[in-house]
C-alpha cells in the first residue's frame, strides 16, 4: 500500500520559469534562501537549502496528514463568546476570524492516516496566535468524546503561545479540561499522539501537548512552558543557543523523536500500529 | 501602628487604630476611666473595616492577596491542622521549598495537605523562590497525591503563587511536563480532592494543584491565567502603571466573586473584617470548617463516581455558541 507517496505535480519545463514574476519568489525566513514558491511548496514549506520548518495552516496538516487528503470536519460551528466583556475581544474576533477563517484555533476532523482511522486536532497558529479559548478546549473534549465512543486514536498537533488571555480563568480551565479528557482516553487504552511545531508554548504545552502516549516535534520547533522573552526577563541574561528548541528538548529527555515534515504521517503511522496491535504496514521498512 | 506593609487605602483605619491606642495609653497613664470615649471610636473602626473592605477594587484585592502578613499555607497548617509531619522531595532531582507538603489531621481525621508557600522575609523569599514552584515542586506534589491515594487519604491543596517558576532549570527539567502531568493525574485522583485558593493563584503554575472536586477561594484571594502585569504590558505595553494594572485587573475578572461567577470556584471562604492578614485565628478558624463541611460531603462518593463527577464538571467548563 502506497499510500504516502506523495503524488508529484508535473514540473514545469525549465525554460518556463525563466519568465516567472516577482510575487512567487519566496525567500526563507532562516537563512535568506530564495526560490520560487512552488518549490517552497512541494518541499511541504521546509526550506530546500536549511530545512527551516516554516509554518502552515491547519488544513495544510490537514492534507499532509490523512489519506488522500480526505477528511469531515468536526464541530465547525462552534464560536468563540466573549464571557468577560473583556476589552476589544469582539473586534479581535472578528479580525482573526476573517484573517483566518472560522475554524477558531483549532480544526478538528476525522479520517484515515494508512487506511486507519482516526480524529485529528490541528491549532491553527493564524488564529490569535492558536491560543486556547473555550472552543479549542470544547472542540478537543469532543473529539475524545468520539473517540471513547468509537475507540479510534487520537493525533492533536499543536501551534500555540498559550491561553487566550481575553477568556481570562475560563481559557485557564481548558488545561484541566483537555487533560480530563485524555485521562478518559488513556484509562481505555486509546492511543495518543502530540505532535509539537513551532512554537508550542503556555497553557497548551503544560496541558494536553506534554501529555501524548508519543511526543514528536518539528525540528527547530520552540516548545517549553515560558516564551522566550518571559525567561530572558525573569533572569536578566541571553538564552543559550538553540535554547527551547525540538532538538534541545529531546536532549533533555522531553520528546520521543524529532520528526521532519516529510516524515511525520509516515511516523505517526508507525507509532499508532504499534500502539493498537495491529501490523506493520506494508512496504515499510526501517530506515 | 503603620508599617511598610500598609496598603495606601488601609491608612485610614491605621490612623484611627492608633488614635484608639494613644487614648488608652493615656487614660492608663493617668489612671482615667475613658471606656465612654472609646466605645464609639471602636465600633467606627469596626465599621471602617467592613466598609472599606466591602468596597475593594480588583487591584486592591490583588494587593490584599499578595500581603506579606497574610495566613500563608504553613500558617493554616499550623491554625487549622493538628499531628503535622512534612514530607520533603520528588525522588528525582531535590527538594523545592515553594511547595511544601505532608500528612496532617483536620478535625482528628487525617488528610494529606500539599500547598505552595511564600516567604516573610527576604531571606525566606529566596529559599522558597516567592512561591514559585520549579518542575520537582510539582513532582513532589504529585508523588503526594499518589501517596494519599495508595491509604485512601483526602487530598487538600492550598494554592498562594504568582505562577510557575521561567528559568532556564524550570525548562530543562520539563515545567511543561511536569504541570501537564498534574492536571491528568488529578482528574483522576481516587480520593476527594479539595483546593483552596489563599493567596494569589497565578496561572498554570496555580492550576496545578488546583484540579479538585471542590475549588474554595478566600475573599480576597485572586485566581487568574496571566498576572495583571503581564496582561497590561502585553495590551497596553504598560505593565508599571497603577491605572493599567487596574485596567488588567478588571478586565480578566480575577476576583473570589467573579470566579464564582463564572462557576469556576465552588465556594467563597469569608475572611474576617480588614482582611485575612488582620485576624489569623478567626481566617483559619472560618477555612477550617469550610474544609470539614465540604470533606464531609465528598466522603459519601465512592471512588469512582468521585472521579466521575470531578471530571464532568471540568468537561463543563467553558463559554461558546454553536
Ligand atoms: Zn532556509
Amino acid at each position: 500500500m502506497a499510500w504516502f507517496r506523495k503524488e508529484k505535480k508535473p514540473r514545469q519545463p525549465r525554460r518556463e520559469r525563466l519568465e516567472i514574476p516577482a510575487d512567487v519568489w519566496e525567500k526563507c525566513e532562516a537563512c535568506g534562501h530564495t526560490d520560487i514558491r512552488e518549490k517552497f511548496e512541494r518541499n511541504l514549506n521546509v526550506c530546500p537549502e536549511c530545512d527551516y520548518h516554516r509554518r502552515i495552516r491547519a488544513t495544510e496538516y490537514v492534507n499532509l496528514l490523512l489519506d488522500d487528503g480526505q477528511y469531515e470536519e468536526l464541530d465547525p460551528e462552534l464560536r468563540s463568546v466573549d464571557p468577560l466583556t473583556f476589552p476589544e475581544y469582539p473586534q479581535r474576533l472578528a479580525r482573526a476570524t476573517q484573517n483566518a477563517g472560522e475554524a477558531d484555533a483549532i480544526m478538528t476532523v476525522t479520517g484515515t492516516l494508512g487506511a486507519m482511522p482516526l480524529f485529528l486536532g490541528v491549532m491553527d497558529f493564524a488564529f490569535m496566535g492558536g491560543s486556547m479559548g473555550s472552543v479549542v478546549g470544547e472542540k478537543i473534549s469532543r473529539m475524545g468524546q468520539r473517540s471513547l465512543e468509537r475507540k479510534y486514536p487520537v493525533v492533536l498537533v499543536s501551534a500555540s503561545g498559550g491561553a487566550r488571555m481575553q477568556e481570562g480563568v475560563l481559557s485557564l480551565m481548558q488545561m484541566a479540561k483537555t487533560s480530563a479528557v485524555l485521562s478518559q482516553l488513556a484509562e481505555r487504552r486509546i492511543p495518543y499522539i502530540s505532535v509539537l511545531t513551532n512554537p508550542t508554548t503556555g497553557g497548551v504545552s503544560a496541558s494536553f501537548a506534554m501529555l501524548g502516549d508519543a511526543i514528536i516535534a518539528e525540528p527547530g520547533a520552540v516548545v517549553g512552558f515560558a516564551g522566550p522573552r518571559v525567561i530572558k526577563q525573569t533572569i536578566g541574561q541571553d538564552l543559550p543557543e538553540g535554547f527551547q528548541t525540538a532538538e534541545f528538548l529531546m536532549e533533555k529527555g522531553m520528546l520521543d523523536a524529532v520528526v521532519h515534515r516529510r516524515d511525520l504521517k509516515r511516523t505517526i503511522g508507525q507509532l499508532l500500529r504499534h500502539m493498537s496491535g495491529q501490523p506493520a504496514a506494508a512496504g515499510w521498512t526501517s530506515p | 501602628m503603620a508599617t511598610a506593609t500598609t496598603l495606601e487605602f488601609e491608612k485610614p483605619i491605621v490612623e484611627l487604630q492608633n488614635q484608639i491606642d494613644e487614648l488608652k495609653k493615656m487614660a492608663e497613664k493617668q489612671q482615667l476611666t475613658v471606656g465612654d470615649e472609646i466605645a464609639p471610636l471602636e465600633k467606627r473602626l469596626a465599621d471602617l473595616r467592613v466598609e472599606i473592605y466591602r468596597n475593594l477594587s480588583p487591584l486592591q484585592r490583588v494587593l490584599v492577596a499578595r500581603h506579606k502578613d497574610r495566613p500563608f499555607t504553613l500558617d493554616y497548617v499550623r491554625l487549622s491542622f493538628t499531628d503535622f509531619i512534612e514530607l520533603h522531595g520528588d525522588r528525582a532531582f531535590r527538594d523545592d521549598a515553594a511547595i511544601v507538603g505532608g500528612w496532617a489531621r483536620l478535625d482528628g481525621e487525617t488528610v494529606m495537605i500539599i500547598g505552595q508557600q511564600r516567604g516573610r522575609d527576604t531571606k525566606e523569599n529566596l529559599r522558597r523562590n516567592f512561591g514559585m514552584p520549579h518542575p520537582e515542586g510539582y513532582r513532589k506534589a504529585l508523588r503526594l497525591m499518589k501517596l494519599a491515594e495508595k491509604f485512601q487519604v483526602p487530598v487538600l491543596t492550598f494554592i498562594d503563587t504568582p505562577g510557575a517558576w521561567a528559568g532556564l532549570g524550570a525548562e530543562e527539567r520539563g515545567q511543561s511536563e511536569a504541570i501537564a502531568r498534574n492536571l491528568l493525574e488529578m482528574s483522576q485522583l481516587q480520593v476527594p480532592v479539595i483546593a483552596t485558593v489563599i493567596g494569589e493563584g497565578g496561572s498554570g503554575g496555580a492550576l496545578a494543584l488546583g484540579v479538585a472536586d471542590r475549588v474554595l477561594m478566600m475573599e480576597n484571594a485572586v485566581y487568574s491565567v496571566i498576572t495583571i502585569e503581564g496582561c497590561a504590558a502585553i495590551l497596553w505595553k504598560d505593565g508599571k502603571s497603577p491605572a493599567m494594572k487596574e485596567r488588567a485587573a478588571s478586565a480578566l475578572r480575577i476576583t473570589a466573586q467573579d470566579l464564582y461567577e463564572l462557576r469556576v470556584i465552588d465556594e467563597i471562604v469569608p475572611e474576617p473584617p480588614g482582611g485575612a492578614h488582620a485576624n489569623h485565628d478567626e481566617t483559619a478558624h472560618g477555612l477550617q470548617q469550610a474544609l470539614m463541611r465540604n470533606l464531609e460531603e465528598l466522603r459519601k462518593y465512592k471512588p469512582d463516581k468521585l472521579v466521575r463527577r470531578r471530571r464532568e464538571k471540568y468537561l463543563r467548563m467553558g463559554q461558546y455558541a454553536e
